[in-house]
């Protein structure tokens, strides 16, 4: 068993990716890492917060960090938005000693205190890189052969780096899809932005990067793409409807949460993973490979 | 001039105090960042451009543009920055200081969209989606929100729709508002 420290975040706790969390727990039953949540945790802040007020989103990522190092464990989080926020907290708080000293007077308000030992991971890294891909094809029931797959990587999975795959052409994905037996088809935009949360207040600049994204993954011949965050797969999915208007095209591609796809090919029902929150249905591509 | 000179001091170690903004000494000006920025055609100014106006020293043209709020935070320039600046992070500087001081863009909705999402971090430590889209809509176009009516039902239809926020147990939250309360005292000191 391995045990890591379990960080939803927002999206994936109580917002839109709930079949991220869902199929996330489900997938590491499976493989025998015990995910447990850390108690009371806060919102990460994200990019707004940090682009709002510094040392108080600073404050809220170094909370969690404090409240995980007393588990002793690693952080493992689904979400690259998180991911990425609490990697910068720890290296802020490395490189500034200024800033440092702010964020222990300020913790220690709250009777916490953080020294820098927390490693934060994501979710993709921890299962292909510490369960490992044998162990995850070994647990294959119910093989994927046939099934295309766009890797979706995105942005803060892989940068600024460095971190566990290459920042502007990473494998880890690709690899993880080729083990469950499917095919990871050529995406060479698969590290590019999908326009995060700029699609709420410049809809039409991200929608022209999401445009780019689902061109380039259907002209390869991907039936679908996995994604590993929860702000890529709601850009690329409940958006897809305004791409196709906006652009005249008629993309209907399902947007899959990589858990997910671990989750059918382990044999996991398609309830459990959370498949009907896919507002492009996938059971058309997945027949023969969902289990009722 | 010497007012002119303290003033820009003044804004260039509000900048250089916060994580990114001191890079803008070693940059070579070799345009990879603006190149490989998704955003660079719609910024006033492209991030090359950003860091040759702020050693000029000329931050107000810097912190009325839309340019820092049109960063994805994608990280592209900072990967491949051969100085090693970390320019996103710069980008987050900016906006910070231009928050600060309350400077609004008309050109970009997304300073009131950072806005509306950071008052849930900041005030529950969560952030509903519903209840930030809804605050965002009444803060900037209400009448926008009509357009993605179809979106927000499709999301609705699939269970995606949450209008429950996350709440942390009382104890916790005592301790987080503890925690910032004391990051507000301490910033105000800067």
């Amino acid at each position: 068993m391995k045990y890591y420290t379990y960080f939803p975040g927002c999206s994936s706790s109580h917002g839109g990716a709930k079949a991220y969390d869902q199929s996330a727990r489900a997938v590491a039953r499976v493989l025998d890492v015990e995910l447990i949540e850390l108690d009371d945790w806060n919102c990460c802040g994200s990019t707004p917060y940090t682009s709002i007020d510094e040392l108080a989103s600073l404050c809220c990522s170094a909370r969690n960090l404090a409240l995980a190092e007393k588990r002793g464990f690693d952080i493992a989080t689904p979400c690259s938005a998180c991911y990425v926020i609490l990697n910068r907290t720890n290296s802020t708080l490395r490189e500034y000693p200024e800033l440092k000293a702010k964020v222990d007077e300020a913790l220690a308000a709250g009777g916490l205190e953080y020294h820098g030992t927390v490693k934060a991971r994501h979710l993709l890294d921890v299962l292909v890189n510490d369960v490992g891909y044998d162990e995850i094809a070994s647990k294959v029931v119910s093989s994927l052969a046939g099934l295309k797959v766009a890797p979706y990587y995105g942005c803060q999975i892989v940068r600024p780096g460095p971190g566990f795959d290459h920042p502007e052409y990473p494998q880890s994905l690709d690899r993880l899809v080729e083990s469950l037996g499917a095919e990871a088809v050529p995406f060479p935009l698969k590290a590019r932005c999908c326009g995060g949360s700029l699609i709420i207040s410049e809809e039409n600049l991200a929608l022209g990067l999401i445009h780019k994204l689902l061109e380039n993954a259907s002209s390869n011949g991907a039936q679908c793409i996995v994604t590993v965050c929860p702000l890529c797969q709601t850009n690329l999915d409940a958006y897809q409807s305004r791409v196709n208007q906006k652009f005249k095209t008629k993309f209907n591609i399902p947007i899959l949460f990589f858990t997910q796809l671990m989750g059918l090919a382990f044999g996991i029902d398609g309830k459990t993973l959370g498949l009907e929150k896919c507002i492009i249905p996938a059971e058309k591509i997945l027949a023969g490979h969902l289990r009722k | 001039m010497e007012t002119k000179i303290t003033g820009v001091n003044t804004l260039a170690r509000e900048v250089a105090a916060l994580p990114g903004g001191e890079g803008i000494d070693l940059c070579i000006q070799c345009g990879t960042c603006s190149a490989s920025c998704p955003n660079a055609s719609r910024m006033e100014h492209a991030p090359r451009e950003l860091i040759a106006l702020a050693r000029a020293g000329m931050y107000d043209e810097i912190l009325s543009s839309n340019s820092m709020w049109f960063c994805l935070s994608c990280y592209l320039c900072t990967a491949r920055c051969p100085r090693g600046i970390k320019i996103t992070d710069m980008m987050h500087a900016l906006e910070c200081v231009a928050a600060r001081r309350r400077l609004s863009n008309a050109r970009t909705r997304t300073p009131a969209m950072y806005r509306s999402f950071s008052d849930f971090v900041y005030s529950i430590g969560s952030v509903p989606e519903v209840g930030f889209m809804t605050r965002f809509y009444l803060l900037s176009n209400p009448l926008r929100a009509l357009k993605l009516m179809p979106v927000a039902l499709s999301l609705l239809k699939h269970g995606r729709l949450s209008v429950r926020a996350r709440r942390l147990k009382p104890e916790a939250e005592r301790q987080r508002r503890a925690i910032l309360d004391k990051a507000e005292e301490l910033e105000g000191k800067l």
